[in-house]
């Protein structure tokens, strides 16, 4: 247990991502199986014992530790493992402590009963951040800033394996992973995708740049709409469905209503959207289903997803990847007419056949929902990862208004002595009123003049955030870019912002002269009335 | 007389009256007793301060020399007369100069702790148990979720984080008083033989440890040079200026947080903490439940933290006692 309650705690006490991937490969690496199986099928949320419900801790607890004791302890510690962790009354010399993989492979064959007195017993031979660890581990609810995503790319980066092949046989694994185990120290071979409705690795655009349009004959590409929704893949396979996102996550469990009508066989590519009454919900409304792990049928209603596909990798049980886009799209077509799903339908191909007719497209009032253009070549393969070349994404330039700053916060990891977090605020009538919050745009000596004026003018603290002297006599005006608007009930201001970032700091301009709210709510009335075309 | 008649507390702190004095006392009086250094204990402006001559060298670096109209410097163990109360200053083992304060009077002992521990440091002698009527004790970490790990284990754990990141710097947030230089105390016992790096805040008070007979080893002002050259050091500092621009001039420093607090992740983790270290000068669950069995005082008077803890312990165990809901105590401070 040593071993993982070490990597727990690095887990959660570095902000650094390079060091959580260094930290979990180092583990891979030094830790024998299936200990390191059991570690990885935590960190992956791929271990549920059904055994070991917060309840249990309490009763546990209750055993040992007068009830008003602990409840006072519970209270100040705020969590319930953490508090039984500390609070455990040790017995020196009780038990031999038990490894990871023990307390793995036991609970996995324990019955409901025999769990209390396993764990009991464990919690009598640890100290107490391995019991803390332990407790984790049993309840499931790890929490320690790495999932699944993260794991997987320690794995690739310990063994020099490709990211892609690992997710792709990911689905079929399971926990101790012996089997992926052996193959990434080069031991055995690759195991087998041998799951139904496994995940295929996607391909992915590279950004068209300025420079790039002179080296690239139009007639060569597709054009489509690029959707502001998630990227996901679409399986079915004898029976079974899922949903998975781009980095191969399966999230069939929040979309029940994707997944029932899945009506074909076959794998398709496509961007994950929702609908709001007649029209296309916003990115903030798909937000909603994507927090839901298990979503209530009054949410499935309010904003019921569907797939809009643009590329199929399977149509029945052949592959389509070696075939060139042209041909993967009649067959997409054809199978989108065949499922007659209400909740798939495809993304339309743009007729336009040179660069002034893209831009057009690009620079025209977009139907809501659309981001920019997708420009794919006719004869592209479908190839994992961002081959040169093949796909572009032409994103539409993003909004601007000049705003003025009106807080700050402090950041974290190498951040946390400058003020980096900042919200801002446009006019409405004589006083500013936040709209948005933005924390990266600027360079570092961009960040340090904005601590700099932060700390110079100062006005008022509330915990940690300070409100920056902002008035029409006086303000920071910040050019802030974003990606598109969208109607909030939770702002102040009524609106919310897609993605913002500070573009420009505007020392030039005074505050009087940024923008007012009225701006923003001609936006959103705008993409309203497109909406409603 | 009841003990209540000796000690009982006021807006202006524990007063004593056989002997008109305060102990610790928040506000301006005319006759204070310190225990200890501590900014919350020692205030400055009272018309007479008595206290341990570390105590008073503390006070007067901290405040100025003219931190009280008058000073009077008692010896640990040597009994003196107040009025109609007799009072001894006992080593508490909190930081150097802390003092438990005995009072005698109407044939009752009462004896305030201060803050306290019972474990080992290398810069202040150890707790004195005294028999007693009435222990008045802190219970800053009066949960029993608050068990302090062996702090050479800590101090380990310090030096394998820099031998295993030797390009970062590691800049531990330590209390100015007492803290800081246990730390670097401990360090030395350990075999760190490099010198370790001041923040401005820590110098005075290393001084001055060094001067009452505590060696601290080599040290030097974290000032600004080469960023490059604090890779690999021990940087100690005031918590707060970890998140400063001062903590700027160091190499992707590691946020190190030696306190007693740091036993709960939740809250280092919430604190931006990366390496928390659990030493602590005050005394955990099982030293203030052990001092107060080993004691067996006929009362006990719980002066500042989780009271509500104790004083639950305490029923359970058959022991009268009563939280004294005195004010002005930072108890976060460890």
């Amino acid at each position: 247990m040593r071993a993982f309650t070490d990597l727990l705690d690095r887990l959660i006490l570095t902000r650094s991502r390079n060091a959580k991937l260094d930290a979990l490969a180092r583990y891979f690496a030094e830790t024998p199986d299936p200990d390191r199986g059991a570690a990885l099928a935590a960190i992956a949320g791929a271990l549920t014992f059904n055994t070991a419900k917060p309840a249990l801790l309490r009763k546990l607890a209750a055993d040992r530790v007068d009830a008003e004791l602990f409840a006072l302890s519970y209270d100040y510690v705020g969590d319930l493992a953490e508090t039984v962790a500390l609070i455990w009354p040790e017995r020196p010399g009780a038990n031999r402590a038990p490894t990871l993989g023990e307390v793995y492979e036991t609970l996995t064959y324990a019955g409901k009963l025999d769990a209390p007195r396993l764990i009991e017993r464990w919690l009598d031979a640890l100290d107490a951040s391995e019991r803390w660890a332990l407790l984790k581990l049993v309840t499931g609810g790890l929490r320690i800033g790495a999932g699944a995503r993260l794991a997987k790319q320690a794995l690739a980066q310990w063994s020099n394996r490709p990211l892609t092949e690992i997710e792709e046989i990911w689905h079929g694994l399971a926990p101790p992973y012996r089997d992926l185990f052996a193959w990434l120290e080069g031991r055995a071979d690759k195991p087998a995708a041998r799951a139904l409705a496994p995940f295929r690795p996607v391909m992915l655009a590279h950004a068209l740049e300025e420079e790039d349009r002179p080296r690239l004959d139009a007639r060569d590409f597709a054009a489509e709409w690029k959707w502001d929704g998630v990227r996901v893949q679409a399986v079915s396979d004898s029976g079974v469905r899922r949903l998975y996102t781009r980095n191969g996550e399966d999230v069939s469990a929040a979309f029940p209503d994707v997944i029932d009508h899945l009506s074909f066989e076959g794998a398709l590519d496509g961007e994950l959207l929702v609908r709001d009454g007649d029209a296309l919900g916003s990115f903030n409304d798909l937000q909603q289903r994507l927090n839901r792990k298990r979503p209530d049928a009054k949410i499935i209603a309010r904003f019921p997803a569907f797939v809009r596909a643009y590329d199929i990798l399977a149509d029945g049980g052949d592959d389509m990847r070696a075939l060139p886009f042209a041909a993967r799209r009649r067959r997409l077509e054809a199978l989108i007419v065949d499922a007659r799903s209400p909740r798939l339908d495809l993304s339309p191909l743009l007729s336009a056949a040179d660069w002034e007719a893209f831009a057009a497209l690009r620079a025209s009032p977009a139907p809501p929902g659309v981001e920019g253009l997708m420009l794919k070549r006719w004869d592209s393969r479908y190839e994992i990862g961002r081959p040169r070349g093949l796909w572009w994404k032409w994103k539409r330039d993003p909004y601007r208004i000049d705003a003025v700053l009106m807080y700050a916060q402090r950041g974290h990891g190498k951040r946390s002595s400058l003020y980096s977090d900042f919200t801002f605020g446009v006019w409405r009538g004589d006083e500013l009123t936040p709209v948005g919050k933005a924390y990266f745009g600027f360079t570092d000596n961009e960040l340090a003049q904005l601590d700099k004026f932060v700390r110079d003018n100062e006005t008022e603290r509330f915990g940690p955030v300070r409100a920056v002297r902002a008035g029409a006599d006086f303000g920071l005006v910040l050019e802030i870019a974003f990606e598109g608007l969208a109607r909030s009930t939770r702002h102040k201001s009524g609106v919310a912002m897609r993605f913002p970032r500070i573009a420009r700091i505007r020392w030039d301009k005074p505050a009087a002269e940024a923008d007012r709210l009225e701006t923003l709510e001609a936006l959103l009335r705008a993409a309203k009335s497109r909406a409603g075309d | 007389m009841r003990p209540e008649e000796i000690l009982h507390p006021r807006p202006e702190g524990l007063y004593c009256a056989p002997g008109d004095f305060y102990i610790d006392p928040v506000r301006p009086v005319d006759r204070a007793l310190i225990t200890h250094g501590h900014s919350d204990h020692a205030r400055a402006g009272h018309g007479l301060v008595m206290a341990t001559a570390e105590t008073l060298a503390i006070m007067a670096a901290r405040y100025g020399a003219d931190f009280a109209g008058a000073r009077e410097c008692a010896a640990y163990g040597e009994a003196r007369s107040i009025g109609d109360a007799q009072v001894r200053f006992v080593p508490a083992g909190h930081v150097l100069g802390s003092a438990q304060i005995v009072v005698e009077a109407g044939g009752k002992r009462i004896v305030v702790s201060g803050d306290y521990k019972r474990r080992r440091d290398p810069t202040c002698p150890a707790f004195e148990p005294i028999a007693c009527d009435v222990f008045v004790t802190e219970a800053t970490f009066a949960l029993p979720v608050f068990r302090h790990p062996d702090d050479r284990a800590e101090i380990a754990k310090l030096l394998r984080s820099i031998a295993q990141q030797p390009e970062r710097a590691h800049l531990v947030g330590a209390y100015a008083l007492g803290k800081a230089q246990r730390i670097i105390a401990l360090l030395r016992e350990a075999g760190y033989g490099e010198t370790i790096y001041l923040h401005g805040a820590m110098e005075g008070l290393c001084a001055l440890y060094e001067r009452c007979g505590v060696p601290l080893g080599p040290l030097a002002a974290a000032t600004t040079t080469e960023k490059r050259d604090f890779a690999g050091a021990i940087v100690i500092c005031p918590p707060a200026a970890m998140a400063d621009r001062w903590s700027r001039r160091f190499p992707d420093p590691v946020a190190c947080f030696a306190s007693g607090w740091m036993r709960v992740k939740q809250r280092a983790k919430r604190s931006g903490v990366e390496l928390p270290l659990v030493i602590s000068d005050h005394a955990d669950w099982d030293e203030l439940t052990g001092t107060i069995k080993e004691i067996a005082p006929g009362e006990v008077w719980i002066t500042h933290g989780r009271d509500d803890a104790l004083a639950r312990w305490a029923a359970l165990n058959g022991l009268a006692a009563r939280p004294l809901r005195l004010v002005g105590f930072d108890d976060e401070d460890d």
